[in-house]
């Protein structure tokens, strides 16, 4: 029995936790997301390179959340999507359990102090890909980006899987589906899928934890998750404030602090 | 018409495609991105993606777009003048590369929209579409064709079916007076040729007995707990409704000002959370478990009674789409064994 599904076990048969979120062997050699909730069950979860999806993404599910007190396993990119939860007062800290996974190392986490300290000593990796993309999307003009764009998103057809598969895509009614007034068009036509996906990059900024979900549940293969990065770092470099390091932080870019150096705040 | 037989060289159907081009029809045939493969406007048949599987994105919006304006509207002075989409403008085109589960979820599709009121943009398209398929060599792990009303050399709602007889040459099935029209402008590219068995050039499917008495099972399934755990893991998202080949479902959203705008068709999927929000704020179907039960029910139980044949062809496409895994071959199975479970004495 591995580290994971031991600590899974004993977490279920004190009550810790009603069900375990991890990763369970899927069909095509891929993993899949389970749900365990007896010890018998803990044989289901594995834990290797293939386990990248952010499974914090379940907590904000109404069938999920009914199944009790929830431990989740968590790659470095979760826990921080985690941190980020908290601190945006969704998740109530005592209320979820943290098997923190990466590589054959599986940790506990119960509380705050614990997840920031696991956070700062395990930073996210960004798959080379996407650093090869980042990489020659900062050589290009910014009409060669916007080319660059324009031909990713012709791919989209709006099933927004990206908005799914985000653990910090909570809201229960998602601007772009509001229709009294509509905001933002609902088409996916070229307009609709811009205004789209620039709204979510901008409600993103200062709080994408860069886990990669986005991209990775992209049915159509677009690196989407380049543009809620990108607007994080700059809202890094801007206000020196990172997503998913501490639980207690104020949003950055809706928190302002009279001391501000910019004189248009006050 | 009879089936008309021929043989044909890979390389003279890269100049039949070209010459299809050239001669003004528009043609469109998978294309390769990154990883994935799309059903693309061509213009240099050199693109063309000769991938052995499915595309990603199902041939669906050939026929029924992912957005399209049905009509637009204008202040006019004291009037409203609105301007109807013209449905005999739609351009003759070609689409190369289906493969037969496509062109059977062609066909229906074109029968669901042509049911009851007819809507004529996507029969016009249907008309005004030459489906040249090729047969399956190779089948993947999510394939269920031939359980599903179909198979890899099946000719159904293909204009012209090209199955790969080894040495880059094709057995040529003309199976409809279009596919024959086409054709006969390019009468130096091929040979005439008799009926062959290409049997042994076919994939081999693996069946999925389940899906045997699925609809039956799913009639008396409606409040059935299979559903609760089967969509736990579902995230909700379009993805699957958007790579289905017949997966229909639209939104009509009106774009623009109460003075000037238009009135767009969209697709939707019923896996969205509001799928089925009521203006009440009632929601008959609030979580995922009632979502998948409809995904499934309407596939199969709803389609089939009221068609005759399911509302799905087997080409694995969701399974390979979904980005949790809900794999619809095991969906089946195991949805199946839960029902028949439950229902036992």
């Amino acid at each position: 029995m591995s580290a994971l599904q031991v600590q899974a076990g004993e977490l279920l048969a004190s009550g810790k936790a009603e069900v375990v979120i991890g990763y369970g062997e899927g069909t095509r050699g891929r993993v899949r997301p389970v749900f365990v909730r007896t010890r018998a069950d803990v044989s289901l979860l594995v834990f290797d390179g293939r386990c990248t999806a952010n499974l914090t993404v379940y907590l904000a599910k109404p069938e999920v959340g009914r199944m009790g007190k929830a431990a989740i396993v968590a790659t470095p990119g979760a826990v921080r999507s985690l941190i980020q939860l908290i601190a945006e007062h969704q998740v109530d800290p005592g209320e979820v359990v943290v098997l923190a996974a990466d590589d054959d190392a599986v940790t506990l986490l119960t509380d705050p102090a614990a997840l920031e300290a696991y956070a700062a000593a395990h930073p996210v990796t960004i798959p080379p890909e996407a650093k090869a993309v980042t990489e020659s999307l900062a050589r290009m003009s910014a009409q060669e980006r916007r080319a660059f764009w324009d031909a990713e998103l012709s791919r989209c057809f709006k099933c927004y899987a990206c908005r799914s598969a985000c653990a910090l895509c909570y809201c229960t009614r998602c601007i772009t589906d509001m229709n009294q007034p509509q905001w933002v068009c609902v088409a996916p036509h070229a307009l609709g899928v811009m205004e789209w996906h620039l709204n979510r990059a901008m409600h993103m900024a200062g709080r994408c934890v860069q886990c990669g979900s986005c991209t990775s549940a992209c049915p159509a293969g677009i690196p989407i998750g380049l543009l809620a990065m990108e607007a994080s770092r700059s809202v890094e470099k801007e206000f020196g404030a990172q997503a998913g390091l501490r639980c207690d932080a104020p949003p950055a870019l809706s928190s302002f602090a009279a001391d501000d150096r910019e004189s248009f705040i006050l | 018409m009879s089936t008309h037989h021929g043989v044909l060289s890979h390389q003279n159907l890269l100049k039949l495609l070209s010459g299809i081009t050239a001669g003004g029809m528009e043609l469109y045939a998978p294309r390769k991105t990154g990883q994935k493969v799309f059903f693309d406007h061509i213009t240099d048949v050199r693109e063309i993606a000769f991938d052995p599987l499915p595309t990603t994105e199902s041939p669906k919006a050939l026929l029924f777009p992912r957005v399209e304006r049905l009509l637009s509207f204008a202040r006019d002075g004291e009037s409203m003048r609105v301007d109807d989409r013209c449905a005999d403008l739609m351009p003759r085109r070609v689409l190369f590369g289906t493969r037969p589960c496509d062109a059977v979820a062609l066909q229906r599709l074109a029968e669901f929209f042509a049911d009851g009121i007819e809507d004529m943009f996507v029969g016009k398209r249907r008309e005004q579409l030459v489906v040249i398929s090729l047969s399956c060599a190779v089948a993947d792990a999510d394939c269920f064709c031939t359980s599903a009303g179909s198979g890899p050399g099946d000719g159904t709602g293909s204009d012209i079916l090209l199955t790969a007889s080894g040495g880059e040459r094709y057995d040529m099935e003309v199976l409809t007076d279009r596919g024959r029209e086409v054709l006969a402008t390019f009468a130096g590219l091929w040979d005439e040729g008799s009926p062959a068995d290409t049997s042994g050039y076919l994939a081999v499917v693996e069946p999925l007995p389940a899906l045997a008495g699925f609809g039956a099972k799913l009639a008396g399934a409606f409040a059935s707990t299979v559903w609760k755990d089967a969509s736990l893991r579902c995230l909700g998202c379009g993805a699957c409704a958007y790579v289905c080949p017949l997966c229909s479902c639209f939104d009509i959203e009106d774009e623009g000002t109460p003075s000037k705008g238009s009135r767009l068709r969209c697709w939707d999927s019923c896996g969205f959370s509001l799928f089925t929000l009521h203006t009440s704020g009632h929601n008959p179907r609030p979580t995922q478990t009632e979502r998948w039960r409809q995904r499934v029910m309407h596939k199969f139980s709803y389609m089939p009674a009221r068609f005759g044949h399911a509302g799905c062809v087997g080409c694995g496409r969701c399974s390979r789409a979904c980005p949790a895994d809900m794999n619809l071959r095991e969906q089946i199975t195991m949805l199946d064994a839960g029902i028949a479970l439950q229902s036992a004495p």
